[in-house]
């Protein structure tokens, strides 16, 4: 054990040296199930991102389902992984949120043993690489799909990229929505979505978005007003990764749903 | 060439005075408490090559000696720390374990190889108050030294050890701790680093998810302008430090946890 880690230094993955050090930790271990899991284990849902000015938002609303039953009303979905990253996961919950504990761990430790951070698309291919790792489990009906975001240096604004289950990445612009309700959410984006807006407003339209989601997927929930759970809302700009508090969410809720009780299918477009 | 019979006590004290000799070659690098947490210091002109490093969350590293052996050290140091945190929680990563780890890994090499490691290093933990910090000390030998307040090691340990605790008190705000610091590195009449100069760093137990910062360029440029003049104002030094920070041990070779 000892020995161990201190040789083989030649890495700077995370995912390498648990690979040959410690194998049963990793995600996507290739035993064949009895039978595909599938409705039994709960599913994450939502999660919608755009770019916003000098950044970009991600969103994503708080169920969890294990086929017609509500699992979780208070799941959170989308972590931070580094000071200028995060993720959110759309698919089987436990895989998940292993697959973002993993990846939080692999940027952090390319960082420190580095001393520099990965560039924006080095991120995005690592991520991809681990996705495309989890396909035979995925083919099992452990399916789990990331959205990741990113702030970059170069690029001075907010980068999306998305995955399927054979990896990626596939770089979006503006705005993109993953999960069971994102058809939805898609939708809404397109039709609120301003290039440039500031990153309140760019939230605002997310958390629209959410709520369009949660108004026609039933495995997307919309905000509890009765138990006071919100969206996860985090912005990445320069200054970081900040998650917004559970009180300047409410307050972007309370927004959305004032505009609501007069107008239920939310904001019109122009046509012109 | 034969050569006869060595003792083993001979062969642990030439392979003592080897290992000192290489970290007393090396410029020093100073650890101390402050206000708001850990503070590194160690003159490095080099912008690539560390000497101190973040291990995790609230664990710091400084090392003198051979540079691609303590990287050995500190990067064995980084997979461990993160194969804990990630097989248990990150609160579990904790630097007595991490000095354990090293002081066995040290102590094997030394007694097992030809040529022992030629590196003193510190391990440090910031905690939620001043009395929870952890500042462990291991030498060469793989002794630990579990260090209260400061502690200096490289060349010349003794006298800068001796010239910090002038100068250290607890509670220090940055910028004096950062003074003292200097003061304990310059000679007596010497000129001090400039900040291209220095390495520094602090664990500050106010920052949110990992407490280590390095601190350069112009963050690094204010805080010099804002230390203390280098005139002597010393106050009445209260020394903190209830041991001496003392290299490896001088004469016979203790391998147990001394101090």
């Amino acid at each position: 054990m000892v020995n161990h880690i201190f040789t083989d230094t030649g890495s700077s993955s995370f995912t390498e040296f648990v690979r040959s050090h410690a194998p049963d930790l990793l995600p996507g271990r290739n035993e064949t199930l009895a039978s595909p899991v599938g409705d039994q284990i709960p599913h994450a849902t939502t999660i919608v991102a755009a770019t916003c000015a000098g950044g970009v938002v991600i969103a994503g609303d708080r169920r969890a389902t294990s086929g017609n039953i509500i699992s979780q009303r208070d799941m959170e979905k989308v972590f931070r992984t580094d000071d200028h990253s995060g993720m959110g996961i759309a698919g089987a919950a436990s895989t998940g949120i292993e697959l973002a504990r993993l990846y939080q761990v692999e940027l952090e430790h390319y960082e420190k043993r580095e001393g520099r951070t990965l560039s924006v698309k080095g991120k995005a291919n690592r991520l991809a690489t681990m996705i495309r790792g989890n396909l035979p489990m995925a083919m099992q009906g452990l399916v789990v799909v990331p959205l990741f975001v990113a702030y970059d240096p170069d690029a001075e604004g907010g980068r999306i990229f998305s995955y399927d289950v054979g990896g990626g990445p596939y770089e979006q612009r503006h705005h993109h929505a993953i999960g069971s309700g994102s058809i939805f959410a898609r939708g809404a984006l397109k039709k609120l979505y301003r290039e440039g807006a500031s990153p309140e407003d760019t939230v605002l339209t997310a958390v629209h978005a959410l709520y369009d989601a949660a108004d026609d997927d039933s495995a997307t929930g919309g905000p509890d007003l009765i138990r006071r759970i919100w969206p996860v809302v985090a912005v990445i700009t320069a200054d970081g990764f900040h998650r917004l508090s559970d009180e300047e969410v409410a307050g972007y809720v309370q927004t959305v749903v004032d505009t609501r009780t007069n107008l239920p299918d939310g904001p019109t477009a122009p046509l012109r | 060439m034969p050569f006869g019979y060595v003792s083993p006590e001979q062969q642990m004290r030439d392979k003592a005075d080897y290992a000192r000799k290489g970290i007393a070659r090396g410029r020093s690098v100073v650890v101390l408490q402050y206000e708001d947490g850990i503070l590194f210091v160690a003159p490095n002109p080099s912008r690539a090559l560390h000497k101190i490093s973040e291990i995790y969350d609230k664990i710091g590293f400084a090392a003198v000696g051979r540079y691609n052996e303590f990287e050995a050290l500190r990067l064995g140091g980084i997979r461990y720390a993160d194969i804990n945190g990630y097989t248990y929680a990150r609160d579990d990563v904790t630097a007595r374990g991490l000095a354990n780890l090293y002081a066995q890994n040290l102590g094997q090499i030394f007694t097992e190889s030809l040529k022992p490691f030629e590196v003193e290093i510190v391990v440090a933990e910031v905690g939620d108050t001043a009395d929870e910090d952890h500042i462990y000390r291991l030498t060469f030998d793989g002794s630990v030294f579990d260090e209260a307040g400061l502690v200096a090691m490289g060349g010349q340990a003794d006298a800068v050890a001796g010239r910090l605790k002038e100068r250290y008190r607890d509670g220090l705000p940055l910028a004096e701790a950062l003074d003292a610091a200097l003061f304990a590195l310059t000679e007596p009449g010497g000129e001090r680093p400039p900040a291209g100069q220095l390495e520094v760093a602090v664990l500050d137990r106010n920052r949110p998810h990992r407490k280590f910062l390095r601190l350069n360029g112009p963050r690094l440029e204010r805080l010099l302008a804002e230390t203390p003049s280098a005139a002597p104002a010393p106050e009445t030094p209260e020394t903190g430090a209830s041991q001496e920070a003392r290299t490896a041990p001088e004469g016979d070779i203790d391998t147990g946890s001394g101090g």
